[in-house]
């Protein structure tokens, strides 16, 4: 701390009196509101670093582009091919950025002021989520696209459910994913281990998901795909309870 | 151009701590108090059989060599940690306690607990928000200027010097008003500047009535502050006494004798 030292002439900010009295006032901060601050400091950290969204997006690029070559048009159908090389892609670039939602909360020891503050431990899962849902979101959203184009699917209307099953899929692995950063980012090997607990995990999604697309690129009506689409739904409602309970778990002492 | 005590109109005298509810033969509860706490990792035993309390207005200087427990004493008070054995009462209540006990304590780690792409008044601000303040309280630009911090309030705290990094950090950590404040090794990384106007700030919220609880090597600079002083050595708390005289040379040859068991 260099010169000019603190300056006498401002005001205490809060007298231990007029502190002690806002406070008082001071209802705690609702678990959404609390979620969402979160969340959009994430995403602030997110959106001026750029390291792990631009990641996830050159390995999901490169990861397209690699399955593209080496795959053999007089085959295999571009049709058959393109849904698991997607949802594949996509799993694992996700956890790329998974790691990183409790990863930036160790760096300086900021979530010490994270558990002293006055808000419940599920508002930091569902902030950590939310943000984390938003940059997988954000991922797929161009990943769908570069498919789409490397494959020539035949696309039109389908886009729109296809973006819905992208979301659907993303809740499932970001729930998961989230719980088990929390768990591992304290661990000597949190970026090995965080793929090998989750990825198992992921399973459940990826499936519903990729067959859902898989039939959908075929021209089948959304109808057919509604009993993956409940599954996928179900898995949703599964994970994130389970994951939002367990969550006070991983980081209590 | 420190900050004398009285001199602010936060200014409260020690001798009468704001807001502390009396005790049966009318001594004021303490703001925090540890009975027989122990800590152990594992089998090895962080903390044994502490017992201190600290009311309003105090201030503990913590002294001890590497190891000896003071920064898991520290995170036990903060409720980070939870004892092995005994407790620690914030407010008469329980640690952990409810978020509106733990909304009592400020903590100043050794880390900075900042986030090095948001600007200084985005830390700050973060802060406050999760202790249910606005974005634009008016508490948040007081605590900067109180700092000196305004006209950096939007510099990233990543392209601050460690001094400034460390202001931050106090103001993110007393932002919200707490009556409990934990400092760990607050001095380190400061220049002798800086190290004065964090004594100067210290000094202040110490009269504001605010507990202070300080872990730090130097015992000069400790003791500038403390109403109370303490060792610990191995765990243990070897010496807990108020600190009647600043003679902080007398005090440091107890303190080398309690820890290398130097001869008197």
């Amino acid at each position: 701390m260099s010169a000019p030292p603190i300056d006498e002439a401002a005001p205490a900010a809060r007298p231990a009196d007029t502190a002690d009295d806002a406070r008082a006032r001071r209802r705690a901060p609702s678990t959404l509101a609390v979620a969402w601050r979160l969340a959009r400091k994430d995403l602030a950290i997110e959106y001026r670093t750029r390291s792990a969204f631009f990641a996830s997006l050159t390995f999901s690029i490169i990861g397209v582009a690699i399955f593209y070559f080496v795959w053999d048009p007089t085959a295999v159908r571009a049709i058959d091919v393109a849904p698991g090389v997607l949802w594949t892609i996509f799993a694992f670039a996700s956890l790329l950025g998974l790691h990183r939602a409790f990863a930036i909360e160790l760096q300086t020891r900021a979530m010490d002021a994270l558990l002293l503050a006055p808000v419940s431990r599920e508002a930091l899962f569902l902030g950590k989520a939310i943000a984390n849902l938003v940059y997988v979101s954000a991922v797929l959203a161009i990943t769908i696209p570069v498919a789409v184009l490397f494959y020539n699917l035949p696309i039109g209307t389908g886009l729109v459910v296809l973006a819905g099953i992208g979301v659907l899929a993303a809740i499932g692995m970001v729930s998961v994913g989230t719980l088990f950063s929390s768990m591992t980012v304290h661990t000597r090997f949190a970026e090995l281990l965080l793929p090998m607990l989750a990825l198992p995990f992921f399973i459940p999604v990826v499936v519903p998901a990729a067959q859902a697309s898989a039939r959908l690129l075929l021209g089948r009506p959304v109808s057919e795909v509604a009993d993956w689409l409940q599954l996928l739904a179900a898995f949703d409602v599964i994970f994130f309870t389970a994951c939002l309970l367990l969550f006070p778990l991983t980081i209590e002492d | 151009m420190a900050l004398s005590p009285g001199s602010g109109p936060g200014y409260r005298s020690r001798a009468m701590p704001l807001r502390a509810s009396l005790t049966p033969d009318h001594r004021p509860s303490p703001v925090v108090a540890v009975d027989a706490l122990g800590r152990r990792y594992g089998v090895r035993r962080a903390l044994g059989d502490v017992s201190l309390a600290v009311h309003a207005g105090e201030c503990l200087a913590l002294f001890g060599p590497n190891g000896a427990g003071k920064t898991t004493l520290l995170r036990s008070l903060a409720g980070l940690l939870r004892p092995s054995s005994g407790e620690v009462r914030l407010h008469g209540e329980r640690l952990p306690g409810t978020p509106a006990t733990r909304a009592r304590v400020g903590l100043l780690s050794h880390h900075s607990m900042l986030y090095d792409a948001l600007t200084v008044r985005e830390n700050v601000a973060f802060a406050a928000a999760l202790h249910g303040m606005g974005d634009e309280d008016p508490a948040i630009d007081a605590t900067l200027a109180r700092l000196d911090l305004a006209a950096r309030a939007l510099v990233p705290v990543r392209a601050l010097s460690r001094g400034w990094q460390q202001r931050t950090s106090i103001a993110r950590a007393i932002v919200h008003g707490p009556s409990l404040v934990l400092l760990d090794e607050p001095y380190t990384g400061l220049d002798v500047a800086g190290a004065r106007a964090l004594t100067a700030l210290l000094r202040t919220l110490r009269d504001e009535g605010r507990a202070l609880v300080l872990v730090t090597h130097d015992v000069n600079e400790g003791l500038e502050l403390a109403t109370h002083a303490a060792v610990l050595v191995d765990g243990r708390l070897v010496l807990h006494e108020p600190v009647a005289a600043r003679d902080a040379s007398a005090f440091a040859d107890r303190y080398r004798r309690l820890t290398l068991g130097e001869a008197a």
